[in-house]
């Protein structure tokens, strides 16, 4: 198990540990994200399969930006949660994983999380003066009309369109 | 739109600007690429994506897990069933659920048969993108006996949406599985002309060899999977590696490349299918008659027919409709091989009836992210070939 060997090189690193359904999730402190990054790389887990991240609107840290691991000789995968707060910036691992420059943009685009040495750090789906990140949970599903919320402030239904309502 | 990072903020004056898309012929959806020409070679490719973007993670936060699946239909619309697949999948893991005999084999088809529609329109498409017309017409006669097939299944032809967690949406025909065997014969045959007209046509290789050939080592750092990742030397399979819908019964094999380049991607694809009709073909002769979803109504919804002649059935369809699976808290991440690579669904649960965080791990997202690296120095014509083997869908990259 990686998570044994993590806390056998690093004791004292993860925050905390757990299975569920076979799945592996180590959680870091931001400071020493790297320090894990550069283990797991020697460990064999090459390949970044996902980058993501997901908003805990009343918690503190707010954000866990999410990492999967896969080890392509033993098939062995790792979920790396990192959490950050609003503002804070995680240490960028474009330098390494090729991947992530996409999935980084992605990240910023959605929920507003700087990456720090991204060589081009700008939104990926949505252009460049879209107001707001839309992922965060105190964006609104009905975010009004995107091209004309800046000139009249209002969205054409009046918030009114919400599927939890 | 004009901003700061378009290039020509970055131009010394002798490149041209040539913008592929968003509406061009061969982007077959709809994405951007900025191309800086320096005569006929490329210097530098960017690409601009999000034109297809609807938001499908914000949407599934506030949808029911069940209403979830029709969007799984609009990431690759050239596979949906693979999509459905590979979404009930994540939530039945999360539930950790088993499915029936029957409705196990049935995905695996339906998946198989998504494959070879996928490789189809892949290969087809790109031939006619470099200018072989021939070859899409043979193949496409195949894709349409595919679509007749899901059209009898499930009632749609593209957006089918034939899965239901714990099992299907319903039985398959009586009709389904003979001309499914027809099929097979009719596609391996299809498959050979395809291999006839491309495979030792000299233009077909001026035109694909060398293109985009990439190492293995590069293709993992790249994130590559799929036939894009195999094209390159490496047999990562998910239904070998990590088995799931006991692919790990059925007698397979996994083709691999030597270069990456656009020509061993088409190879591998075209023995894909060969390999897709061998495990339908062990998949049909294992079919025997059962249940396709599972029996247990915090689930599934029970049968009509119970619905308005049984109390208790109403109320379990009530309760479903209404209040949603009851779902433990937790997270899971699940991934299954579709015909681009791995296709991952990360789902975050509080035990509401939504999903807290869905994400979709998109195989052709991080293989377009490579775009820029596999075309500069070359011509226009090759970021065709180049594009089209990668088989970019605008709908599963923006999703």
């Amino acid at each position: 198990m990686i998570l044994d060997r993590i806390d056998a090189q690093f004791p004292g690193l993860l925050q905390d540990r757990h299975g569920f359904r076979g799945d592996a999730t180590a959680v870091v402190p931001r400071g020493r994200f790297l320090e894990l990054v550069d283990f797991l790389f020697q460990e064999g887990f090459q390949f970044l399969v996902d980058l993501t991240a997901v908003d805990w609107k009343d918690r503190e840290p707010r954000f866990d930006v999410v990492y999967h691991w896969c080890n392509l000789a033993s098939q062995e995968r790792l979920r790396v949660k990192v959490p950050v707060g609003e503002g804070q910036a995680l240490p960028s691992l474009v330098s390494r994983f090729k991947t992530a420059d996409w999935y980084e943009r992605e990240v910023w685009d959605m929920f507003g999380i700087p990456f720090e040495g991204h060589p081009e750090l700008r939104r990926l789906l949505m252009w460049e003066d879209y107001p707001g990140h839309p992922l965060r949970k105190d964006y609104p599903l009905d975010g009004g009309d995107p091209f004309c919320t800046q000139d009249t402030g209002t969205s054409y239904a009046g918030g009114a369109r919400s599927l939890q309502d | 739109m004009l901003n700061a990072h378009t290039p020509t903020a970055a131009l010394d004056g002798d490149r041209m600007i040539i913008n592929l898309g968003p509406s061009h012929p061969i982007t077959h959806g709809t994405l951007r690429i900025i191309l800086e020409l320096e005569g006929e070679f490329i210097q530098r490719a960017t690409p601009e994506i999000g034109y297809l973007h609807r938001g499908v993670e914000k949407l599934g936060e506030n949808l029911s897990y069940q209403q979830f699946i029709p969007l799984t239909d609009r990431l690759n619309y050239c596979s949906s069933m693979q999509n459905n697949v590979g979404y009930v999948e994540a939530v039945e893991k999360l539930l950790a659920l088993k499915i029936p005999r029957r409705a196990q084999l049935l995905r695996v088809i339906v998946s198989e048969l998504a494959r070879i529609g996928d490789h189809l329109v892949c290969i087809g498409i790109n031939a006619v993108d470099i200018g072989a017309f021939t070859a899409f017409l043979y193949l496409f006669k195949q894709r349409e006996t595919i679509y007749d097939l899901f059209e009898m299944s499930s009632g749609q032809r593209l957006h089918t949406s034939f899965t239901r967690i714990g099992g299907l949406m319903r039985d398959v025909p009586p009709e389904f599985v003979p001309l499914c065997g027809r099929f097979l014969g009719e596609c391996e045959a299809a498959v050979d002309e395809m291999e006839a007209l491309l495979t030792r046509n000299p233009i077909w290789h001026d035109r694909t060899r060398g293109v985009g050939a990439m190492s293995v080592e590069e293709a993992v750092n790249w994130g590559y999977t799929g036939p894009c990742l195999r094209a390159s030397g490496l047999a990562q399979d998910l239904r070998k590696a990590q088995p799931y819908l006991g692919y790990d019964e059925f007698d397979f094999d996994i083709p691999v490349g030597t270069t990456g380049d656009v020509f061993d991607r088409y190879l591998v694809r075209a023995e894909e299918m060969r390999q897709s009709l061998r495990i339908i073909r062990q998949a049909l002769d294992r079919l025997e008659p059962g249940p396709v979803i599972v029996d247990d109504y915090k689930v599934a919804l029970p049968p009509k027919e119970k619905v308005y002649t049984r109390m208790e059935s109403l109320i379990h369809h009530f309760k479903l409709v209404m209040h949603g699976i009851e779902m433990p808290v937790g997270e899971v991440y699940s991934a299954t091989e579709a015909a681009n690579g791995e296709l991952g669904f990360y789902i975050v649960s509080d035990g509401g009836k939504s999903p807290y965080r869905i994400r979709v791990r998109p195989p052709c997202l991080p293989i377009f992210s490579s775009f820029d690296l596999k075309v500069k120095g070359r011509l226009i014509a090759d970021a065709v070939a180049e594009l089209g083997a990668m088989n970019i869908i605008a709908g599963e990259l923006d999703r």
